[in-house]
């Protein structure tokens, strides 16, 4: 089969210099792109976030206005989102999907290139804000109405979150036409590799709700420069309709930043246990019940709205039923280790960091499910804790273990181990030491997004800002090690880990240009 | 070596035993929901623990038992339809069991109905202030109501310029004061944008929403002061708007009542009286600085883009019934709230006498000053 490839490649590989990066529709390359452009999105909003953590280091305003600490809370939040975690995550299913499934690229490699190259221009936007008089925007990332239709440069706002709604559904669209079409023959659904089982059914949840997303900033874009009223009161609009917009889109997209965790998570504790995951169909009825059910309990996160008792209690029930399937994953993973063969490289490391931290932040989630007692938690830092242990130890550590993972397939080289362990450790230390005190303030009553706190919260918050700048600099270490692989570094074999099963792993390490251009046959 | 440890062992405790260090859970509160929440809070924190040590028990267990070095060879084995059922139903009944007693406790928390000898207390959000309807008891045709202010003096917060006191950030001008023993309904509402009414010792937390009431029902058990904060993001002064609660006997509730409508008498006499402009000048300049300051800066100088500067505007050099009504109506569709309920005629008269004479104003306007004649004659004429 390699002597197909290099003859293939001869006739059209890759084009010299920038515009192979510009036209490019090749899977790889693409994926490469949304890798690098998520972790340079990483990095700015990594710095946003040691900026607020700076200003919390004491009590007392030292660095910033409380209008640009707002600021910086909203663009953490937003680049973070939108620009961190959102396009690794197509990145990884870009370099992956088709070589997993056995197909040749994406199915529809021009959108793939077009879906890519409107991020760019979206953050752009988005950040040119900071140069214009009224900055950007500070309203929080949720950008609750009436706050936000009242806020200078919204259409910018507006603007940006539309191109990024239409990158993310083209991207969807190319993930479900391509698994739903391109798998190679004998791979059926059931046999499909749990990252792409995992990306299915995020990219369907986007399809869905991503179009809500866009209806809600339409309809503040509305309220700002149309004279409507669709969230104004004293025009006969409704505040809290915005909210419950919001969160409709909210949840599930909460789910869309950590199911793709949940496929790479296994792969990889499958690998270096030396065992097939226990229970693969479970995995996978577990992914879909998370994802169903993510659309019914979004109002858990406006408990204080106001909303009539049986609602609080639907929502209440709802979401803790979401722990059953998120018990069945963990209890998975713990069930594959078990008797296996274990060894602890770079990626294990992460991964299991992913199911301990994880599981940490369901266990907050569940408490925060409790409505008589989310009365106390709701819009403090225990909610802050909550949900950055879902999402940095959770989604960023499984990015990191993907790259770490899969890194040598794509570069041909290994990554330098002991790096490899020191960044795991510097991370796995900085990331407690910043987010576990966060539920203790909590508690204790400090309320989210304040630039300036009372004076019992202060032990606590400068023990969180050591921990940030430790995670925040540790970062640096990973893009070293990263570059240094891609340039140099021990040779890597197609296997590359001896424990690792499925179709990525038959190909040459760094795979080449084009693969698959005769699907390979999947055993029955 | 043995006293050493000792030693380290003090240093470690007397850096632990810190009041603050130990600040790491929810308060109890001094409400019967509150001590309710706080037990179901604790209940389920303690059956996380356990769930965490079992699941993180069987993990640590099985990564150090079965390491490469250790165990040579995985086995080969997949699903077990036996554990997967039990590790279903278990979780499930567990969760029933959570769920049951959060429901009945949440269905106390909902009994908002009015009771006898209660009291119902209007809340409404500001940017970035609270104001408080005592909707039961009247001054003149009205009902008592007044604003509750941040009285931490800026220099505390901007640049540590002054040392932080005890309730940094938690001191009001005027404290809401309830009695004891007695069921208060807040009745939620807001002026502008969203905040929250978060008080952690009554286990309340409600929006303030525009153009809705949330109803939150507490009893206080305890007489004493309690402090709260704003719980939803209201723009740049959220963190700037605190609750401060003084629960007190009824005896005392009375007389706090009946000193307060004194006062609101005696204001109608202070309207009457002549003032000079030093007078006004100087009232002024203390109600700019806490109601003004933080938005239009006490330079006057405001911030580009958000707040316009009151320095060398032609508004407040020349057009002096054009800042009445800026004042009085507010500007819609901006953060320039309405003044009219929380600021007195002659608080009004003085701040925008003190806008008038400051920042060389007067030198390139007219130094023409404003009474609280001129307030009047504007309610009478827009009435």
């Amino acid at each position: 089969m390699s002597a197909v490839i290099e003859k293939h490649d001869h006739h059209h590989g890759p084009q010299k210099g920038v515009l192979r990066w510009l036209f490019t529709t090749n899977h790889k390359d693409i994926g490469t792109l949304y890798l690098w452009f998520s972790f340079l999105m990483f990095l700015t909003g990594g710095a946003m976030a040691m900026g607020i953590r700076a200003e919390l280091f004491e009590p007392g305003l030292q660095l910033m206005d409380p209008i640009r600490y707002n600021q910086l809370v909203t663009m953490h939040g937003l680049i973070m989102i939108f620009g961190g975690v959102m396009p690794a995550f197509v990145g990884l299913a870009n370099w992956l999907i088709p070589m997993q499934v056995g197909a040749p690229d994406m199915a529809l490699p021009r959108m793939n290139n077009l879906s890519f190259w409107l991020l760019p221009a979206a953050f752009t936007i988005l950040l040119s804000t900071a140069f214009m008089e009224g900055g950007m925007p500070g309203f929080g990332w949720t950008f609750y109405a009436p706050l936000s239709t009242n806020y200078p440069n919204i259409a910018y706002f507006v603007f940006a979150i539309h191109i990024m709604g239409i990158s993310s559904i083209m991207g969807s669209i190319n993930v479900i036409v391509t698994i739903m079409n391109m798998r190679a023959p004998g791979m059926t659904l059931m046999k499909m590799p749990l990252f792409v089982w995992s990306w299915l059914i995020t990219a369907y949840l986007l399809i869905a709700v991503m179009p809500v997303l866009a209806g809600a900033v339409t309809m503040l874009l509305m309220d700002a420069y149309f004279g409507t009223s669709f969230f104004d009161a004293a025009g006969g609009g409704d505040p809290v309709l915005f909210q419950h917009i919001f969160w409709f889109f909210g949840h599930p997209e909460v789910y869309i930043m950590i199911l793709p965790a949940f496929g790479i998570t296994s792969h990889i504790i499958s690998t270096f246990s030396r065992k097939p995951l226990f229970g693969h169909s479970s995995m996978v009825y577990a992914m879909v019940s998370i994802a169903v059910l993510s659309f019914v309990v979004w109002a858990h996160h406006m408990f204080t709205v106001g909303m009539p008792l049986a609602a609080e209690l639907f929502f209440m029930w709802a979401t803790m039923v979401i722990a059953i399937p998120t018990g069945v994953k963990v209890f998975n993973w713990v069930a594959t280790i078990f008797k296996g063969s274990i060894t602890y490289e770079t990626p294990m490391l992460f991964a299991i960091a992913f199911v301990v931290l994880f599981t940490i932040g369901g266990f907050s989630g569940l408490m925060l499910a409790i409505t008589p007692a989310d009365f106390q938690y709701h819009d403090t830092y225990f909610v802050v804790a909550h949900f950055h242990y879902v999402l940095v130890p959770g989604a960023v550590f499984s990015i990191m273990a993907a790259v770490y993972y899969w890194l040598p397939k794509w570069t041909g080289n290994m990554y330098d181990e002991k790096m490899g362990k020191l960044h795991f450790w510097l991370s796995f230390i900085g990331v407690n030491v910043t987010f576990f005190p966060q539920h203790f303030v909590g508690l204790a009553g400090m309320p989210r997004r304040y630039a300036d706190y009372a004076l019992q919260f202060a032990e606590w918050n400068a023990v969180s800002s050591v921990g940030a700048f430790l995670f925040g600099l540790s970062q640096l270490l990973f893009l070293y090690i990263v570059v240094k692989a891609v340039f140099a570094g021990k040779k890597a074999t197609a296997q590359v880990w001896d424990g690792a099963r499925g179709l990525e792993w038959t190909v040459d390490s760094p795979a080449p240009y084009h693969t698959f251009e005769i699907p390979p046959k999947v055993k029955g | 070596m043995k006293k050493e440890i000792g030693l380290f062992l003090v240093f470690l405790f007397s850096v632990n035993l810190n009041a603050d260090w130990l600040d790491v859970n929810m308060p109890l509160g001094v409400t019967d929901i509150s001590v309710k929440v706080f037990g179901i809070h604790m209940l389920m924190f303690w059956i996380m623990v356990a769930i965490g040590a079992v699941v993180f028990g069987v993990l640590f267990y099985a990564m150090w038992r079965y390491r490469r070095s250790n165990h040579k060879n995985a086995a080969q084995f997949e699903e077990n339809h036996k554990l997967e059922i039990a590790w279903t139903i278990v979780p499930t009944i567990l969760l029933v069991l959570m769920a049951l007693p959060a429901s009945s406790l949440l269905k106390e928390m909902y009994d908002h109905e009015a009771e006898e000898g209660g009291i119902d207390i209007q809340v409404i959000g500001w940017q970035w202030k609270w104001q408080y309807k005592y909707l039961d008891e009247r001054v003149g045709s009205k009902p008592l109501s007044f604003f509750s202010n941040l009285t931490t003096p800026q220099e505390q917060y901007e640049f540590n310029q002054a040392t932080k006191t005890e309730n940094y950030l938690l001191e009001v001008d005027e404290e809401l004061v309830v009695p004891i023993n007695t069921p208060i309904r807040f009745l939620i509402t807001s002026n502008d944008v969203i905040h929250s009414w978060y008080m952690s010792d009554f286990a309340v937390k409600q929006d303030a929403i525009p153009g809705f009431i949330n109803v939150a029902k507490t009893t206080i058990n305890k007489p004493g002061i309690y402090r709260g904060n704003c719980t939803e993001l209201c723009g740049e002064r959220h963190a700037y708007m605190p609750i401060v609660v003084r629960a007190v006997t009824e005896e005392e509730y009375q007389n706090w009542l009946q000193d307060h409508r004194e006062t609101a008498a005696q204001l109608a006499f202070l309207t009457e009286r002549e003032w000079s402009q030093d007078e006004l000048f100087a009232q002024g300049k203390e109600v700019y600085q806490t109601r003004c300051a933080a938005c239009h800066q006490v330079n006057g100088q405001g911030i580009p883009g958000f707040y316009p500067a009151l320095a060398g505007s032609d508004v407040v050099m020349n057009d002096k019934f054009k800042q009445i009504e800026i004042l009085m109506e507010g500007i819609r569709g901006s953060q320039m709230q309405s003044f009219a309920e929380q600021l007195n005629e002659v608080e009004m008269a003085a701040v925008i006498t003190f806008t008038k004479l400051s920042w060389d104003n007067n030198k390139m306007g007219s130094s023409e000053i404003v009474i609280p004649k001129d307030i009047v004659d504007y309610k009478n004429v827009d009435t």
